[in-house]
């Protein structure tokens, strides 16, 4: 039997989760891991944007921002449990996409990206400005989301570290699978086709200003799931999660590894995600790395790493 | 009064540093329908740049026309380099290739100079001028005057030089353009020079009031980008009032509502817009094309 | 009523120049009608203001007895219009199946929680169209290659391909842009019967076409663009003999030559 390309990501990805730890060195790769796996998750949401729909994002990092702030705020204020408060971030992030991208979505290209980039830095900039709500730039605590006492309740001892690792894995396999029916679907067909032709799309009656808005929501409820999954993990959160450069490093995971697949956005998020623990020097060049990737990866790679490197193996894809 | 005479100042100036701003988005824009997210970044390297060379001891002139001289040269290099090889391509390619331009800029400016806050002495020296109860720097005329200068230069560049006309004629139609024998590259070329010049003027004359740093690039990008959409994208009287008009907004909004959200004036304004009339003041009605 | 479509003095400028001016026809159920006309006579243009790619400047647009003018493509879809490309809008990146597939778009969208979960609505609903898609590609010849990236395949298949994704909406009226230009003999027959067989089955038929040969054999009725104005209609026989056609083709002949 063939293996469609949604469970052959799936296996890919579970294998990845599973197998890995067996060559840990020390228990913080575990924290590693699962930094990349939020990654992960937040590009899997820039795919269904960006991949399927060809539109583009540079605020996506806003939706992490409200995901972690709804971690840190809602269970203080509202003694609401951090889960949930999670699940109210993911829904806050859906109305604020609809909202704002009801306007801007009916524009093109530029537009939307300096639409984008304006809610990030609005975000950002309340973050760091509403001090007696966020604390401001130093940042503030993030309750415990209380899942690890219950596991260790049913026998399950794990680890913090090896916690978090399983927990995000999980998600990011979750994501992906959702990711996936969607491309397959009728709604993905209409995304991707809006991408190929959007006059095209219009004339077979794709109502290409609804099914825009509709990824954008749903891509903001990934980068707000993983804001959530940063800040619980870390019991801390500061504004920088919805910095511009947070908004940017996602763009460039997924066209790096190649933001047409779910697999190939994930696999730039790990090279993104490994390059700093790597390069210990890398701190002082990131930006310029960052930038770098971003241009060569446009320049000559537009597809991204995965695919070409795909295509290398198997020869042209037939 | 003098309160409001005194916001109004102040958003002139600011406003005068986004039209140059927006003029250069304009430029680049007409000839090549790129928005150049990296605009900002030539203002930044504008202010660095003089600074840098100010502080090695050579005089401010010297040092800013190095500045300008350089920065016009790097709009040239990502030109050739990230622009032209690029053609062609999706929006969203174009946008991620200047985005990472951007950044790419912005960490080599941290690592050539460093992350501190910098400025130069002003060219009029400090002294504030009253004018009806409102002080107005001598080094905001500056400002002002260049905006103002830049434009009239542009305008007749645009209008009474066959160079200036061959431009225009690029960005209408490229093929004819080319049909008729105007080099289209070299256009390109010269709009990034241009466009890159004029954003390292502003940084020049802005940075003794504004003061630079390395990450300064971005935020003069939104602005000027929502100057030149408020004007209307493509038309360089829209920039340059659409700029004035975004200052404007910005001073009102600190002196007015809160100085910590000033910079959120600019992001309402391109909503705003979006909404209520996506071509801007000057702009004309696109017609959808297959 | 027994037009299915009536285009009623359409116009429009660009920059005060007049592409289209004061263009009126019909076209019945099951009827071929062609415009024709020299390279910028205004002939695309008219298509687009019909589909709603261009809000048209004057006149009316009326399908099945409705006033459609300026209606946004994807609403003309709703109503039963379809339409090709001149320049082919083909979904490069998709499968030519998958090109198919999204033709059935109003039959097979559902609500995006079911597509998303992958829940059985959302693939029954898939596969039915899946089904009609296969279908269409038998029909245009594509079947051996429906599982290939629509970006790879010859223009002469793109062109079909296009015909197939245009009448999986089942329309009312189609709207062919320039079908056959680019394809050889053998597959501009081909398109030839496809074209006769849909207009057969009732569909208003609209197309523009540089292949006269073709457009003298298929088509009921003719109309001639020039300039953008309707310089003469009629049978294919009344059209060929007009002094102001052949005028208007040999002038455009002796501008080019």
């Amino acid at each position: 039997m063939r293996l469609t390309p949604k469970s052959a990501t799936l296996i890919v990805l579970a294998l990845l989760v599973a197998i890995t730890p067996f060559f840990f060195p020390s228990g913080y790769y575990y924290r590693v891991g699962a930094l990349l796996f939020v990654n992960g998750i937040a590009v899997t949401g820039i795919v269904i944007l960006t991949g399927y729909a060809g539109q583009i994002s540079l605020g996506h990092a806003g939706f992490a921002g409200i995901g972690a702030y709804a971690c840190a705020l809602a269970p203080v204020h509202w003694g609401l449990h951090p889960a949930l408060a999670a699940v109210l971030g993911a829904a806050i992030s859906a109305v604020l996409a609809y909202l704002v991208g009801r306007p801007i979505l009916r524009l093109k290209g530029y537009y939307l990206g300096v639409a984008t980039l304006g809610f990030g830095i609005l975000v950002s900039m309340v973050l760091n400005n509403e001090r007696q709500l966020t604390r401001g730039p130093d940042g503030i605590e993030v309750a415990d989301l209380g899942l690890r006492e219950v596991l260790k309740g049913w026998g399950l001892n794990l680890t913090n570290g090896e916690f978090w690792y399983f927990f995000c894995g999980l998600c990011l396999i979750i994501g992906a699978w959702l990711a996936l029916n969607l491309h397959n679907s009728p709604t993905g067909r209409a995304l991707r086709a809006l991408h190929g032709s959007e006059v095209a799309a219009r004339t077979v009656g794709v109502d290409v200003a609804r099914f825009k808005l509709q990824a954008f929501v749903i891509s903001a409820v990934y980068a707000s799931v993983a804001g959530s999954l940063l800040a619980l993990q870390n019991k801390f959160i500061t504004p920088d999660v919805a910095g511009f450069m947070h908004s940017v490093e996602m763009v460039t995971m997924a066209v790096l590894g190649g933001v047409g697949s779910v697999l190939g956005a994930i696999f730039g998020a790990g090279i993104l995600t490994l390059l700093p623990q790597v390069l210990t020097v890398f701190a002082e060049y990131e930006q310029m790395v960052l930038g770098l990737v971003m241009l060569l990866v446009m320049i000559f790679l537009r597809e991204g790493l995965l695919p070409s490197i795909l295509k290398k193996f198997w020869g042209k894809d037939e | 009064m003098s309160e409001l005479l005194q916001f109004l100042f102040s958003g002139i100036t600011v406003g005068a540093v986004y039209a140059l701003v927006a003029l250069g988005f304009t430029i680049i824009y007409n000839a090549s329908d790129v928005v150049n997210f990296a605009q900002g970044e030539f203002v930044m390297l504008g202010g660095m740049i003089t600074w840098f060379a100010h502080a090695q001891g050579l005089p401010l002139p010297l040092a800013a026309l190095i500045a300008i001289a350089a920065t016009a040269a790097l709009g040239v290099a990502m030109n050739k380099l990230m622009i032209e090889p690029a053609r062609g391509a999706p929006v969203v390619s174009l946008i991620i290739i200047t985005i990472g331009a951007s950044i790419f800029i912005q960490g080599a400016a941290q690592l050539v100079f460093d992350k501190q806050i910098h400025s130069f002495p002003a060219f009029s020296g400090d002294d504030p001028i009253r004018i009806g109860g409102a002080t107005i720097l001598p080094q905001s005329l500056w400002v002002i005057g260049g905006a103002l200068v830049v434009f009239l230069a542009l305008w007749l560049f645009f209008t009474r030089t066959l160079l200036g006309r061959a431009v225009l004629a690029t960005s209408n139609n490229r093929l004819a353009a080319q049909l008729v024998g105007i080099n289209t590259n070299f256009v390109m070329t010269l709009s990034f020079a241009l466009s890159a010049a004029i954003g390292a003027l502003a940084g020049v004359l802005a940075t003794p009031i504004t003061l630079t740093a390395y990450s300064v690039g971005i935020g003069f990008a939104l602005k000027g980008f929502a100057g030149a959409m408020l004007g209307g994208m493509g038309n360089p009287k829209g920039a340059l009032v659409g700029g004035f008009l975004i200052g404007l907004f910005e001073a009102m909004t600190a002196g007015y509502l809160s100085s910590q959200y000033k910079d959120a004036a600019a992001f309402i304004v391109i909503l705003a817009v979006l909404f209520f009339m996506p071509q801007g003041l000057f702009g004309r009605k696109s017609t959808d094309r297959v | 009523m027994s037009d299915l479509l009536s285009i009623e003095g359409l116009g429009i400028s660009f920059g005060g120049l007049k592409a289209v001016n004061d263009v009126s026809f019909r076209v019945r159920p099951g009827e071929i009608v062609s415009v024709i006309g020299p390279n910028g006579a205004g002939k695309t243009t008219l298509f687009n203001m019909i589909s709603g790619v261009y809000l048209p400047g004057a006149g009316r647009v009326m399908l099945d007895g409705a006033d459609v003018t300026g209606m946004e493509p994807h609403l003309l879809a709703r109503r039963g219009m379809s339409r090709t490309f001149q320049n082919l809008q083909i979904f490069q990146s998709m499968t030519v199946l998958e090109n198919v597939i999204t033709g059935y778009h109003l039959q097979e969208k559902g609500p995006v929680v079911a597509d998303i979960l992958g829940l059985p609505s959302s693939r029954r609903r898939a596969r039915k169209a899946m089904a009609g898609a296969r279908e269409l590609l038998e029909r245009v010849g594509l079947t051996r290659a429906a599982e290939r990236e629509a970006g790879n395949l010859s223009y002469g298949s793109l062109k079909r391909l296009e015909i197939a994704r245009a009448l999986a909406l089942d329309p009312k009226v189609l709207l062919l842009d320039e079908p056959a230009a680019g394809c050889n003999a053998v597959e501009t027959e081909e398109i030839d019967h496809l074209i006769a067989e849909v207009a057969a089955s009732g569909v208003a038929i609209l197309l523009v076409e540089h292949d006269m040969k073709m457009v003298m054999r298929i088509s009921n009725h003719i109309v001639v663009l020039d300039h953008g104005e309707k310089i003469a209609e009629g049978d294919p026989a009344t059209v060929s003999q007009n002094p102001a056609v052949i005028a208007a083709y040999l002038g455009a002949e002796n501008a080019h030559g």
